[in-house]
């Protein structure tokens, strides 16, 4: 399998474990990534609150790269998926649109063409299960996850809006993570936060709504009994992981969680080692991770 | 006609104990809604099964709940497909359940429930859409007649128009879960559709009203819940990120840093194509810190508390490159792409079109595929070339 693949700005700023990680499982999976390093930031949604036509232009442009290789395209980001999302509706809405957004693109002989070739753009999670398919991720598996209790961390940018994500098509994307939790030989965690918000998009904004969106969630699963969570949001692991100790004051209750990015979880099993994988990077000491895998008793 | 099970959590203030859950078995057709199916639980098992109701059209606005978990109208969802998701949810984790299981039904979210599916409405939904001041306020004497505007002019606003008051998007607000003082969706949904009516005469005294307030527009998450929530299309997070595209272009700045956030983030895309994080996090509190603008006590506040946060990204090495601490030294795009993404700025900017696919509607005719720019089939040809040169 060889994808066009747009790593996004976090997995390169604040993650890089994300960016390793994913480059070392895509190796052990057999994936091909070929690297959009021309490509820009999705605006995050924030470009398009300040002007939507930009951002349009800026995802159309990235699509525009990707299609070029001729490759289907991978992002390693929620956020990435669900603002790219937004834009791709937009412009396959409408031929004049497209083509009014595609003038500026062809002076720099680049165009957007709706279902070009059946043209995706997938989230390594929904491309993990639709494409690479879970029996396939089940025969790589060479440390099964025993007894290692995970719970699930979406990012609300793959699981709203059902209508524009391609749930009509695929309704279980809201499931995928705990599909891929048991593939990978792990016990899944229920806790209220799996589908909610991690609350960086306000962090800047409104600190305090913000942390003790991400203090509850960590401080519910921590209830439930989990060893630790999975997101395939990097914007979620900075709430989740790197602002955990600020949360926890917020909530003011002890968390000390562990937090791994999706590919890091895949990874392991896959035979990688923690530190390999980046997990010392995180803030978040992901030890417990390490001791469970090793056989020590909950 | 097939069997359910709804299972409902129930409250009676009068019996003097707390909430709890009851299974109610029901027979309906799958085409029929969860509403159908309390009112026909009300009628067979215990008529003290408290729900409001009226239409059963999805028009009246009443009867918003929580069915598996999900904030909607139980009018407007199918007890069948109700049925479908709770096993789907059942279908994985340790939830895998023996036989079949219940749909869940839940009163509201983010309201005080009255009783059973009854929640208080007043308290917080009416309250807070009275808080925007959901009237118009119209320039000068009113005219002899009616206002004449252009038919175009006001369809910007027949999607926030769709509202019908039922309070899904409030229940649904995660926003509002960390924060009960935010204005909310449903109460900015209504704020847009007077800033947008060409016949106010106070947007911008409504864009600072809502911008200055902490719990205004600033507060909202970006979580998409009410998107997913409202059974009428509204999509009030759509509305709330117009109201701060209207803020912005007033130049609104506000108390949140929000104005200055959206500002530093999209100016350091055009700069750098990408995330420049050091950056971001000094411009969106202190913008234009060397020597033009003195940072306020917010500003300085935000950067104070952000600065633990660093510290320890320094010390696991997630921030240990000079890039990811100094503002201003990560690198642009390669070989001329920061021109490129500097040349849609521009074009885009002149432009600033908005495509509402609400009001649009998305082509009926599926068209014939695009046909490639001359530009683009030879840029095309260029990387085939490239790329055999590179094989040989």
């Amino acid at each position: 399998m060889k994808l066009a693949y747009w790593p996004g700005c976090v997995s390169r700023g604040f993650t890089t474990e994300l960016h390793g990680s994913m480059a070392f499982t895509a190796e052990k999976l057999g994936i091909e990534l070929v690297e959009l390093d021309r490509a820009n930031c999705c605006g995050a949604g924030i470009i398009a609150e300040h002007n939507q036509e930009l951002a349009d232009t800026l995802n159309a442009r990235t699509f525009a790269l990707a299609q070029q290789t001729g490759l289907a395209m991978m992002n390693i980001c929620s956020t990435c998926q669900g603002a790219q999302s937004e834009c791709q509706q937009r412009l396959d809405a409408d031929s004049s649109y497209r083509a009014h957004i595609n003038e500026v693109l062809s002076g720099q002989g680049l165009a957007y063409e709706k279902d070009k070739d059946g043209f995706t753009n997938k989230n390594f999670l929904w491309l993990l299960v639709e494409d690479y398919g879970l029996d396939q991720l089940a025969q790589k598996v060479v440390r099964p996850l025993s007894g290692l209790r995970v719970g699930p961390f979406y990012g609300c940018y793959v699981v709203r809006p059902k209508e524009r994500l391609g749930y009509d098509e695929f309704p279980d994307r809201d499931l995928y993570l705990e599909k891929v939790i048991e593939v990978l030989g792990g016990e899944v965690v229920e806790y209220d936060g799996a589908r909610k918000c991690c609350g960086f998009p306000v962090i800047t904004m409104n600190r305090e709504t913000s942390l003790r969106q991400a203090g509850t969630h960590v401080g519910d699963a921590l209830d439930a009994g989990a060893d630790c969570l999975v997101t395939p949001c990097p914007l979620c692991h900075l709430n989740l992981d790197m602002q955990q100790p600020e949360a926890a004051k917020i909530v003011n209750r002890d968390l000390g969680l562990a937090v791994l990015h999706l590919p890091q979880l895949v990874g392991l099993a896959l035979g990688g080692e923690p530190k390999q994988l980046g997990m010392s990077k995180h803030i978040a000491s992901t030890k417990w991770v390490e001791e469970r895998l090793a056989g020590v008793p909950a | 006609m097939a069997t359910y099970t709804l299972k409902v959590r129930r409250y009676q203030p009068e019996s003097g104990e707390g909430p709890f859950w009851e299974e109610f078995k029901v027979d309906l057709d799958p085409t029929l809604s969860v509403l159908d199916g309390i009112l026909q639980a009300k009628d067979r098992d215990d008529g003290s099964l408290s729900v409001r109701c009226s239409c059963k059209a999805a028009i009246c606005g009443s009867c918003g709940m929580k069915i598996n978990g999900q904030s909607g109208l139980g009018c407007k969802t199918q007890i069948g497909e109700a049925q479908e998701k709770a096993e789907k949810v059942a279908s994985v984790g340790n939830g895998k359940a023996d036989g079949t299981p219940p749909i869940l039904v839940e009163p509201m979210g983010n309201m005080p429930v009255i009783k059973d599916l009854i929640t208080d409405m007043e308290s917080t939904h009416w309250e807070k859409i009275r808080r925007v001041t959901p009237w118009l306020l119209p320039h000068g004497e009113a005219p002899e007649r009616e206002y004449v505007v252009e038919p175009e002019s006001m369809i910007d606003i027949t999607q926030s128009m769709a509202c019908i008051q039922c309070g899904a998007c409030v229940s649904s607000c995660l926003s509002m879960e960390a924060d009960p003082e935010f204005i909310g969706p449903a109460a900015l949904a209504k704020a847009y559709r007077f800033v947008g009516d060409p016949r106010d005469a106070e947007t911008k005294e409504r864009l600072h009203d809502l911008a200055d307030d902490p719990h205004g527009i600033y507060d909202c998450t970006h979580c998409f819940s009410c998107v997913d929530a409202c059974p009428k299309g509204v999509a009030p997070m759509d509305q709330i990120m117009r109201l701060r595209r209207k803020a912005g272009e007033e130049g609104i700045v506000d108390p949140n840093n929000g104005h200055n956030h959206v500002n530093a983030f999209v100016k350091m895309i055009e700069k750098k194509g990408t995330n420049d994080e050091a950056l971001l996090v000094q411009e969106s509190y202190a913008p234009g810190i060397k020597g033009k603008l003195k940072p306020s006590k917010a500003a300085i506040k935000g950067l104070v508390e952000s600065l633990p946060t660093v510290l320890r990204a320094i010390k696991t090495g997630k921030a240990r490159s000079p890039a990811k601490v100094i503002p201003g030294i990560h690198p642009k795009l390669p070989g001329g792409a920061q021109d490129e993404v500097k040349a849609i700025y521009k074009h885009a900017e002149e432009h600033r079109e908005e495509f509402n696919i609400y009001i649009r509607g998305e082509e009926d005719v599926e068209p014939e595929p695009d046909k490639p720019t001359a530009a683009a089939m030879a840029a095309e040809a260029q990387a085939a070339a490239e790329s055999e040169e590179e094989t040989a």
